[in-house]
């Protein structure tokens, strides 16, 4: 167990190295979600949202709960780049060579992609403060946010994972990326609630794990416990299967890909 | 020389999508030599090579390294060997220093034993200098001699380096050269891949060599070229007209295997030159045959490899490289 925790904590270790000598990189993943869509976008449909149909104050803090589970879609889609560079350029066959535990390197990432994206939903949320978007269930909420965040996160970094175990050259593992990230942001409840969606958009998004982890941080951020309740408890249990079905794929990938 | 084998790969099958990269390959190295696997890119170096490392499991078939099985104890054949793999295996974002940290922490060495060891090791591949660089300004000969300080650090017994000069300059490649013969010196078994001809005659001790998943033949650099059978000597005569003569004089004289007649002379394969080309003389001067050009030169691995795989390395088509 000793051992375990030396693998998994050098191998963390080495990504925030890797992170900390990435400064421009670094900043722009972390500005780029609230710059883009908190700042911009939200103030750019302030009054071409409807108030009516957004339920909210304001379309900011409509928004900022879709912005904090699209940081938790991109980080976590993203997680497994530096496995499939490790993979490419044999650094990873390096460290599956030693004596290592077989979960080691895969543990670390996890931990790795969870803390720089519970970080910046903090920092996401720190911003919205600032716009005057105050989390209605206060601390505790915030707490619950980053609990759902992770949730969610882990069956993202899974899928982001198994696929680099298995593309066969990272042109490909980015065009999947392209091509997944931005449509499960659209059809989810992001931007607009799925009232206000063409019916067969609003059909699809009930079936993206992302909408009803949205549907969740939202009351926790606009109204109050008794009304976030419920969707918290559902949001918990799609999670759960969808990090099930992800984390089943992600370790058969894995262990096609490392013999 | 000990004969203790240090590693035993037997009826070894690894077939990828019904293609067979590997087919029915066995070889044993002993303990303490430098065996090379020669073969054109796709030949299943690699693949035989990761088999050994854990990393693959075959087919059908063993490998075992220290009398262990790579797939039954593969966590205990990770204690065992070294690994350098190709170049570019190198974070780029880390120095010298934490690659070596890093690898301590894996194969589990405490925080002074990591320390000592890895300053004894950037003395020995001379980077103790640039050890807290990233290793993105490093040279592709500084990157090696990292990849090898890596491999080193859990002090192995066993050393697999894959293509460990490719890419490299003049200089650098000597000095790699020279590290290995050095860890042979300190009693180390060292197992490597090559597609490098002249790498492979004045490194290994012995070598397989490998084309198409198969062991072509295996030995030592001299006994293959040996087994070849003997030396090539060319002649050319200003007698032309003689050379029927001269050829069917020389033809079953003893160490003499073949007799080929070119355009302006004769081709002769003997058993050893020094044998043979009294004898050939001897025939020419009966003859009246002045003799223009004269030379003979010892089976090169080249030959061998043509010998044994009907094409020479350089020609071999750069098959797809099987993972």
């Amino acid at each position: 167990m000793a051992h375990y925790w030396q693998e998994i904590g050098a191998l963390t270790m080495r990504w925030v190295r890797r992170l900390s000598r990435e400064k421009f990189s670094m900043l722009f993943t972390l500005v780029q979600p609230m710059l883009f869509w908190l700042i911009f976008f939200g103030n750019l449909f302030q009054r071409a949202a409807d108030v009516q149909v957004t339920q909210a104050p304001n379309y900011i803090s409509f928004l900022a709960a879709g912005v904090v589970v699209m940081t938790v879609l991109n980080n976590g889609l993203a997680g497994g780049v530096d496995l499939l560079f490790d993979k490419e350029n044999g650094f990873l066959e390096r460290l599956m060579s030693a004596p290592i535990h077989r979960s080691s390197v895969i543990l670390s990432r996890f931990i790795f992609v969870m803390t720089i994206t519970s970080l910046q939903v903090l920092v996401i949320l720190g911003i919205a403060f600032l716009f005057g978007v105050h989390p209605a269930t206060g601390l505790l909420g915030v707490a619950m946010i980053l609990v759902i965040g992770m949730l969610f996160g882990v069956g993202l970094t899974a899928i982001s994972m198994a696929m680099a175990f298995s593309v066969k050259s990272h042109g490909d593992f980015f065009s999947v990326l392209g091509f997944l990230s931005l449509p499960m942001i659209f059809l989810s409840s992001a931007l607009v609630p799925l009232t206000a969606m063409p019916t067969w958009m609003s059909v699809l998004a009930q079936f993206n794990p992302m909408t009803w982890a949205i549907d969740a941080v939202r009351p926790l951020i606009l109204t109050n416990w008794s009304d976030a309740l419920p969707h918290v408890g559902m949001a918990v249990v799609v999670m759960l299967i969808f990090d099930a079905l992800c984390l089943y794929g992600g370790a058969k990938a894995f262990r096609r890909a490392m013999g | 020389m000990d004969r203790t084998i240090a590693i035993d790969v037997n009826r070894l099958c690894k077939t990828y999508d019904g293609h067979k990269a590997v087919d029915d390959l066995s070889f044993q190295v002993y303990a303490g030599e430098i065996f090379g696997l020669l073969g054109p890119n796709g030949a299943g170096k690699s693949t035989t090579l990761r088999t050994l490392i854990t990393l693959l499991h075959p087919t059908s078939g063993t490998a075992s390294v220290l009398g262990h099985d790579t797939v039954r104890e593969a966590d205990l054949v990770r204690t065992l060997f070294g690994y350098v793999p190709q170049e570019r295996a190198i974070d780029r974002f880390l120095t010298g220093r934490e690659h070596l940290e890093l690898l301590g922490a894996l194969y589990h060495l405490t925080k002074e034993e990591a320390t000592k060891r890895i300053a004894e090791l950037l003395k020995l591949v001379e980077l103790e200098e640039h050890a807290d660089r990233p290793a993105k300004t490093y040279s592709g000969g500084m990157k090696r001699k990292l990849d090898i300080a890596c491999g080193l650090l859990p002090n192995p017994k066993i050393l697999f380096l894959d293509e460990p000069t490719l890419g490299l300059d003049v200089q650098s490649r000597l000095r790699i050269w020279d590290y290995i013969r050095m860890l042979k010196a300190r009693g180390m078994t060292v197992v490597m891949t090559t597609n490098y001809l002249d790498e492979a005659d004045q490194l290994c001790d012995r070598l397989a060599i490998i084309d198409c998943g198969k062991v072509k033949t295996i030995g030592s650099p001299a006994e293959l070229k040996v087994a070849l059978g003997g030396d090539i000597v060319s002649l050319t005569i200003k007698e032309t007209a003689r050379l029927g003569s001269l050829a069917a004089a020389i033809t079953g004289q003893p160490a003499i295997r073949t007799v080929n007649t070119t355009a302006t002379g004769l081709d002769i394969r003997v058993e050893s030159a020094e044998k043979a080309l009294p004898a050939i003389l001897e025939a020419a001067n009966k003859l009246g045959c002045r003799l223009d050009f004269i030379d003979y030169h010892r089976p090169r691995l080249d030959d061998v490899f043509i010998a044994h795989t009907g094409r020479s390395l350089k020609d071999a088509a750069p098959a797809e490289e099987t993972v």
